[in-house]
């Protein structure tokens, strides 16, 4: 009989501490078949964010450094430079990247730095317990926007980050995919490995958006989870590639 | 040289391979002199975008294994603090120069000791210190650069290079040491990140979420704290054998001491000095053994009191006077001879 379908050597055997229907298992998965495909274990160091992936080395089988919080890409920066051999991508939240580590996010990028990084926006803080966060949908309930997000509030609207990170001259590769179906998963596969494959081809810095659900904070099913991100977020969060130089 | 520059060439002579740094007075003759000579030895130089991000970087560089430099001034550190802090907590050698201002804020950008307490308390949050060398010219600020990044590699620990505006401003001249004299072996860095080639995967980390598990990891730091206690107290005196009046002051202001234990002397007043420099740990067991037989103890800073808190900790008992200028104000020779003098005309 062929063996089909196994558990990457880039992920350890572990049991999973993320809530049901959340999409980090996916997207670490994601992430882990890509780098065995590549080649890429062995020379691979991971920056993990603050966040609910903070403890994402708990799941990988390569190297990986913790980063303050929004601070992940100054860290990948240095590494990238003193390590230039090596491969090396940030896995970062929304908050994470757009609003404590917006400064970061931006010059690495405007350095063109060669680096991937992966933006899991789930339009809220997850592990703080569902705060807005800068990607907070406009009328969507968090712990902080009780009565939804008003930009009349002066709360602010969405922020479309990797839209203003491909205006950047140094970004080779921005786009955004979602985790709310295979078909969209297979997406998302496709332009994590573009942003990989951009790096070892020396391109520059790429981002890859991948709208993932959190059902705990959303307070939905993991199923109308995926539904939501398919109704309402992509509306505000368009998908494809934004960018690809 | 100046004192910035004669600490950013002993960084390149030390084998500092990474640089990140944001522009503030009074250190920017460092970030200047490491764009130049960093790109000629083909190294690491990165002019950040903030000092958050330049510690952050630091961060990286030393988890990438290699030796990692930052230098900033008060209000810069300030913000480092952050970094800083999860250096410690995951282990990480580096060096970080701060070459001190006048604050609180803004402050000003004369010289200044105001930065003692954060420097010499940990500084960020969390339950940690951070070794403190503080050097009084650009020569001793050249050794303690190369001192840092042994010590900070021998013990998995960030180290502070705390100057102050006058010794990173003032020119003079410098013989490059050749290394620093630290005899430890350093350990290899089986730790850095370099790919999971034929061994399990490295982690750096500084969270420790598991109960107990952050106590344990804690507890582990703390015996790293007690053994650098143990070995690394570093100080130096100046006619203190026979002395009846001690002066304690470090970086510039010992400088400006030196001078006045010549005069008192000249004028038969039996004044010495002690200069700590090491500022964290502090040389206690060296002060007591100094000040053992001396009644006459005056503390000089160019702060409130500062490490006045030290020498009162180190000499308990002891009625131990004190010199202070704030916010750019600077105590000179003569500040400090007619304050001696005033110790000397007091009934005993």
């Amino acid at each position: 009989m062929k063996v089909k379908f196994t558990r990457p050597i880039s992920l350890k055997e572990a049991n999973t501490h993320y809530c049901s229907g959340c999409g980090h298992g996916i997207s670490h998965r994601l992430v882990a078949e890509i780098i065995d495909e590549l080649g890429l274990r062995e020379k691979t160091i991971g920056v993990a964010p603050v966040g609910c992936a903070v403890v994402a080395y708990d799941y990988w089988n390569f190297d990986v450094c913790e980063a303050a919080h929004g601070r992940a890409l100054a860290v990948a920066t240095a590494i990238k430079r003193c390590k230039p051999d090596n491969f090396v991508f940030t896995y970062q939240g929304d908050g994470d990247l757009v609003s404590i580590g917006m400064a970061e996010t931006f010059h690495t990028a405007n350095r063109g730095e060669n680096l991937a990084c992966i933006f899991i926006n789930n339009a809220c803080y997850g592990m703080t317990g569902g705060q807005m966060a800068p990607t907070t949908l406009v009328g969507q309930a968090t712990a902080t926007t009780p009565w939804g997000r008003n930009p009349e509030s002066k709360e602010g609207w969405p922020i479309r980050f990797s839209e203003i990170l491909a205006s950047l001259p140094g970004v080779a590769f921005a786009a955004r995919a979602s985790l709310s179906s295979p078909k969209e998963i297979l997406k998302a596969r496709e332009y994590i490995k573009k942003a990989f494959t951009n790096q070892l081809e020396n391109k520059g810095f790429s981002i890859v958006e991948v709208l993932s659900p959190c059902p705990t904070v959303w307070q939905k099913s993991p199923v109308s989870a995926m539904k939501w991100i398919e109704e309402e977020m992509v509306k505000t969060f368009p998908l494809g590639i934004i960018k690809d130089k | 040289m100046s004192g910035n520059e004669a600490m950013a060439e002993a960084a390149i002579k030390a084998g500092c391979f990474f640089y990140a740094g944001y522009p503030i007075t009074p250190q920017n003759e460092i970030p200047a002199y490491m764009a130049k000579r960093m790109k000629e030895e083909k190294r690491v130089f990165i002019q950040a975008e903030s000092e958050l991000a330049a510690i952050n970087m630091v961060f990286g560089a030393a988890a990438a294994g290699v030796r990692a430099l930052t230098s900033s001034s008060s209000p810069g550190v300030s913000l480092k603090q952050e970094g800083i802090s999860y250096m410690a907590g995951a282990q990480l050698p580096a060096v970080i120069i701060n070459v001190m201002r006048g604050g609180p804020g803004l402050g000003n950008i004369a010289s200044s000791q105001s930065d003692y307490f954060q420097a010499t308390r940990g500084g960020g949050h969390g339950d940690y210190f951070t070794p403190v060398l503080a050097p009084f010219c650009a020569e001793e600020a050249a050794g303690l650069v190369m001192l840092g990044f042994d010590m900070a590699d021998y013990y998995r620990t960030p180290v502070l290079i705390l100057a102050d505006a006058i010794v990173g401003q003032m020119m003079e001249p410098v013989v490059m040491p050749a290394k620093s004299d630290f005899k430890k072996k350093l350990p290899a860095k089986t730790w850095a990140l370099s790919g999971a080639i034929n061994r399990e995967p490295n982690i750096v980390k500084s969270f420790f979420l598991k109960e107990g598990g952050l106590e344990t990891h804690n507890r582990k730091l703390k015996e790293k704290w007690e053994t650098i206690k143990n070995n690394e107290q570093r100080f130096s005196g100046y006619k203190t054998e026979d002395a009846k009046y001690l002066i304690v002051a470090y970086g510039s202001e010992a400088r400006i001491a030196l001078e006045a234990v010549d005069i008192l002397r000249k004028e038969k007043i039996k004044a010495g000095l002690f200069r700590p420099i090491s500022l964290w740990p502090y040389p206690e067991a060296g002060l007591q053994k100094c000040a053992k037989n001396i009644k006459n103890i005056l503390v000089v800073e160019q702060s409130l009191g500062q490490m006045l808190d030290d020498v009162k900790l180190s000499l308990p008992g002891k009625d131990i006077k004190f010199l202070g200028k704030t916010g750019g104000g600077i105590p000179s020779v003569a500040d400090i001879v007619k304050q001696v003098k005033k110790l000397v005309t007091r009934p005993t």
